[in-house]
């Protein structure tokens, strides 16, 4: 095959070609398809955490106008239960039914659906809908949970442990007994809500002439809901087709299978007309997976040089009532990024999942990685300041020098490029790190708070290869170049806001030497892409990108034929450059690009054993994960008074391996550690007694807005990966797992003069004038 | 997110507006800006029958000077009293309360007669209304009367208004000479509503010394209140920031503050002693430089 010409397009900060349609609101979410006859449902959800249903009457429902039929459990028994995957050995499975049957265990669990001709009409008359529910003591908080008197979220078990879970690497015990120092700490990671801004929906039309159904839903991953919701109402999965088609973003909420999906497609069936769901912002609170959700007793030793000797963290893991797809999965992130970017010989983690009266957590931004950077991130700040080192000297004594990678960590991972002092010099001199402790210090002599927080993080994307992840790692792509010259990218993958409709391009673009705007890219229809796996962590590009690489240069290879052909030169000395197909020893001997396709589709001349048409699919399978990295340094000031607290500066560097779009990336980081900033600062779902959420609104849950944010100073250094052909390690989560320390740490900094060594997450004002003035935990 | 079904009338004139409110009477609910009305009707926290839209009628708009002082109409945007730089000019205290409410775009809608009406505890105007010592007029099958602003507020929710009537206009006292006024909050992070928020109008003499003081306190307990103990410290006075500040914690002394996740009984106290201090600071400051 002949070689690619150096990139023109990869590395290029080419502007999105998403975001006209998108401001201008041009797009096409799933409520902007409504087939003739589209029927809206509307979910009756139980308003308790915990309680008994003695009886369902729907007869007022269903007599008011525009009602066409009620759904209750009853009524909705041939669904099979919401797929779970990713379980660990002897974890308890509950079924989780598409409308509950006895019991209710969360605020907002679906009880019964009512189809009507409006949406309002069905809003209206979901309210009608006469539950008789007997009210049941609910479990909220995790540790209350494992009590023994604690009130049971399944009475099938003995308790609400729903599995156990560990991880360890060398001798923690042995990394203890070594130990100068052992420091110690609870931390928590508070249960957030992932917020997409475009809300679930779902439009399921099945046509009774064809046997076929269509199902438009919002999701990060088409074929596994085609697979799973066939699955679920009992369908051959080649007779549904799903599309995903705008997706306001997911963040992991989507990487999904809902009950609202099955429910409209069986319903769907049952009537032979379009249903459609469309969540409401206080459904989405309720019922869409939270993210994170982990309380946990944290331990380190170190030696008074500051290197790390062991690392234990014990670790309650809030499940929920009922798992979604990953729930599970998620905590054993955690413990495998637990030693992150660190040489830490000795590790442990033993986690505990919990049922509780709440909707599941699973994947949100990070996914477990966030969890361990915190905890870990966190520790290293609380031992410089045990050891009175200061925090960039503990962090540089245990990082592992560039010439030890691949690394081999005590996780059982193997990390496959970095170079952690780099990244961290590079932060430190862009921040002039000497320069803001001398602003700290004149600051304090002020009477004013300034803190600097560091985060050094190492992450695990790109997932990754199919053993390692129980299934399902790799990504499809296929492309076409069409009789005009014109090239279309089919991708498995399902972007949902990450801008792989330009990316893609500009790799198909460079590979093919045409414009990248002559390719389109085509994602999230199961009729139309290859069998693909989705987007999520970070493996869109990484995974993604990666078989579009080589489904391009299989074309690539077949058009050189053609051109070898045509131009009566060898295929391997055939270049493409321009728009234009050339002998490589010889370039005045050229044609057009759309030429040779033409001559492809045409198949009057074929070369010798070569088929018409120049259309190919590739399945790329990754050898191993990607683990980008790096440095972020925030400046911020605190007033002690009321606890307000200020980011100064925001100065990060991440090193994602090479970037296909600068844009992009850097698109991705804002977000992302907006996102961090978010966690660390103000988001947490909060519950009362009853299993209520108190904060289940835009109103009462806080979302970082703009006007909080700093100005991002983003740099980068470059550590190419060799696991995949573009050396490209991802970077969706990057700027969220590395933002939430990075902030947490320079507000405890601040607070560091009044003896506080700890505050949890999210650092509302209240904690953090209570912990400027020793006043302790607030309720 | 979609409200149970209402009617919807939208008359041209004031006296038809009060006749259907009249007729309707707890049925009913006015509705100018819809952005105290609107949240909750969305989350079926209301199911109101009518809907009487006043968004049209006329004579209910604007800012005029009156008497030395201002009169702001019941349909006036909180973004016109933002921007006016006769508002600037009078009360500095409830320009700054009209631009700390929720976002842009709610200041291009929402309306003052409908928020002061609302009367949501963690509103921002209560508290420059009571530091400016402001009287509310609300018109009624007997006429126009005007009510003390001390006297409107009287829970959370719940206003001095008779049921019928309808809030037109607010009107503010002159100013006397060396006076100066503010209005600094806490912001819930989400809503934007204040958990709490404090106002300070003050008038020097012309020795320096605090002629008259008002502040108000809002977003802490139910209803908005005066720090009367704060006023009664300060009146008199000339005092420095040590002296501000021992006289502010007077602020949060004596009422019941509001409690929830966000903000406890104690930290609201707190703050209300920290906030009114601030006020009280920057009201001198403005009184010191007019």
């Amino acid at each position: 095959m002949a070689q690619a010409p150096a990139p023109k397009f990869i590395g290029a900060p080419i502007k999105r070609r998403d975001d006209p349609r998108l401001i201008q609101g041009l797009a096409h979410y799933v409520d902007d398809f409504s087939p003739p006859g589209t029927l809206h449902m509307a979910v009756a959800r139980s308003p308790y955490g915990h309680a008994a249903i003695r009886s369902v009457d729907v007869s007022k429902a269903k007599a008011a106008e525009g009602v066409v039929a009620v759904y209750t459990h009853e009524d909705t028994k041939a669904i099979g239960p919401v797929p779970v995957g990713g379980l660990v050995p002897d974890a308890k499975v509950p079924e989780q039914p598409a409308l509950a049957d006895r019991k209710a265990l969360f605020a907002g669990e679906p009880v019964a659906v009512v189809i009507a001709r409006t949406r309002y009409g069905a809003r209206d008359a979901a309210d009608l809908v006469e539950v008789d529910y007997e009210p049941l003591d609910a479990v909220v908080d995790i540790e209350r949970a494992l009590e023994a008197d604690a009130p049971k979220v399944h009475e099938a078990y003995e308790s609400n442990e729903a599995f156990k879970w560990g991880i360890s690497g060398g001798d923690v015990e042995a990394g203890f007994k070594e130990a100068d120092v052992i420091v110690k700490e609870r931390i928590t990671n508070a249960r957030v809500a992932p917020l997409a801004l475009e809300p679930r929906g779902v439009l399921a039309h099945y046509l009774p002439g064809e046997d076929r159904m269509t199902l438009w839903t919002s999701t990060q991953v088409p074929h596994k809901v085609r697979t799973l919701v066939a699955g679920q109402i009992g369908m051959p999965e080649n007779r549904m087709r799903v599309i995903a088609p705008e997706v306001g973003g997911g963040f992991g909420s989507k990487l999904n299978i809902y009950r609202e999906e099955a429910l409209a497609a069986y319903v769907s069936r049952e009537l032979g007309l379009p249903i459609k769901w469309i969540e409401s912002r206080s459904e989405n609170f309720m019922t869409t997976i939270h993210g994170r959700g982990q309380v946990g007793e944290v331990e380190m030793g170190l030696k008074k040089d500051g290197s790390i000797t062991a690392f234990r963290y014990e670790v309650l893991a809030d499940c929920g009532a009922y798992y979604q797809l990953l729930t599970v999965a998620i905590f054993t992130l955690t413990g495998l990024m637990l030693p992150g970017p660190y040489r830490i010989k000795n590790i442990e983690m033993s986690a505990t999942g919990v049922f509780t009266n709440k909707i599941a957590t699973d994947a949100y931004r990070g996914a477990g990685r966030p969890e361990a950077t915190y905890i870990l991130e966190r520790m290293m700040d609380v031992a410089a300041r045990e050891l009175g080192m200061d925090p960039v000297e503990i962090r540089r004594r245990n990082f592992p020098d560039k010439s030890e990678f691949p690394f081999a960590t005590s996780a059982g991972l193997t990390y496959d490029s970095g170079d952690y002092h780099a990244a961290l010099d590079r932060a430190l001199e862009a921040a002039d790190y000497p320069a803001m402790r001398a602003r700290q210090e004149e600051a304090r002599k002020e009477g004013r708070c300034l803190g600097i927080g560091l985060s050094t993080y190492v992450e695990i994307c790109g997932m990754g290869p199919s053993a390692a992840l129980g299934g399902q790692g790799w990504e499809s792509a296929r492309v076409r170049v069409e009789p005009t010259g014109k090239a279309t990218v089919f991708s498995g993958a399902s972007p949902h806001g990450q801008g792989q409709q330009t990316s893609f391009a500009q790799i198909v673009a460079d590979g093919l030497g045409i414009d990248p705007g002559d390719v389109t890219v085509i994602h999230g229809d199961t009729d139309v892409v290859p069998y693909g796996v989705g987007t999520f962590g970070s493996r869109g590009t990484v995974v993604g990108g990666s078989a579009v690489v080589y489904a391009r240069d299989k074309v690539r290879g077949k058009m050189a034929k053609f051109a070898a052909l045509k131009l009566e030169a060898d295929a391997n000395d055939i270049d493409f450059e321009g728009g234009r197909v050339f002998v490589r020893s010889a370039p005045e001997k050229s044609a057009s690009f759309a030429d040779v396709a033409q001559m492809a589709y045409s198949a009057i001349e074929l070369p010798e054993d070569t088929e018409p048409g120049l259309e190919e699919t590739h399945f790329f399978e990754p050898g191993n994960f990607t683990f980008p990295f790096g440095a972020h340094v925030v400046l911020a000031e605190v007033d002690p008074e009321t606890g307000e607290v200020e980011i100064l500066r925001y100065v990060a560097v991440d090193d994602v391996g090479n970037m296909i779009n600068p844009l992009l990336v850097r698109g991705q980081i804002h977000g992302g550690i907006a996102q961090g900033m978010g966690q660390a600062l103000e988001e947490e779902m909060i519950y009362g007694e009853g299993g209520q959420p108190l904060n289940a609104s835009l109103m009462h849950y806080a979302l970082p807005k703009a006007n909080r944010l700093p100005r991002f100073e983003l740099l980068h250094t470059t550590t190419p990966t060799d696991v995949n052909p573009l050396g490209a390690k991802g970077v969706g989560e990057a700027g969220t797992i590395g933002s939430t320390p990075a902030v947490v740490n320079a507000v405890i900094d601040a607070l560091s003069p009044f003896g506080v060594r700890h505050v949890d997450m999210p650092l509302r004002p209240e904690r953090v004038w209570r912990a400027a003035s020793g006043k302790g935990t607030p309720a | 997110m979609i409200p149970a079904p209402f009617d919807y009338a939208r008359p041209a004139t004031l006296a038809e507006a009060m006749a259907l409110l009249k007729e309707r009477g707890e049925d009913a609910k006015l509705l100018a800006g819809g952005h105290s009305l609107l949240p909750v009707l969305k989350a079926r926290l209301a199911r109101p029958d009518l809907l009487i839209d006043i968004s049209r009628v006329e004579g209910l708009s604007g800012i005029s000077e009156s008497e030395g002082g201002l009169r702001v109409g019941a349909l006036t945007t909180h973004a016109e009293i933002e921007r006016s730089a006769l508002v600037r000019e009078k009360c500095p205290a409830l320009a700054e309360a009209a631009g700390a409410i929720g976002d842009m775009q709610v200041r291009n809608r929402g309306a003052l007669g409908g928020s002061l009406a609302h009367a949501d505890p963690a509103a921002d105007y209560p508290a420059a209304m009571l530091a400016a010592g402001a009287e509310v007029l609300a018109a009624g099958a007997e006429g126009e009367r005007a009510i003390g602003i001390d006297a409107f507020f009287t829970g959370a929710y719940e206003t001095a208004l008779a049921p019928g009537e309808i809030l037109t206009a607010v009107r503010l006292p002159a100013p006397p000479a060396r006076s100066g006024g503010a209005y600094l909050k806490a912001a819930q992070q989400a809503s934007g509503f204040a958990v709490c928020g404090a106002a300070a109008q003050i008038a020097l003499d012309e020795g320096g010394a605090i002629a008259s003081i008002r502040v108000g306190v809002t977003g802490v307990a139910a209803p908005a209140y005066r720090a009367s103990g704060v006023e009664s410290a300060l009146a008199g006075t000339a005092p420095d920031a040590e002296e501000i500040r021992a006289a502010a914690k007077k602020a949060g002394e004596g009422v019941e503050p509001l409690d929830d996740f966000y903000a406890s009984a104690d930290f609201r106290r707190h703050l209300a002693g920290v906030y009114a201090a601030r006020a009280v600071s920057k009201a001198l400051e403005r009184a010191s430089a007019g």
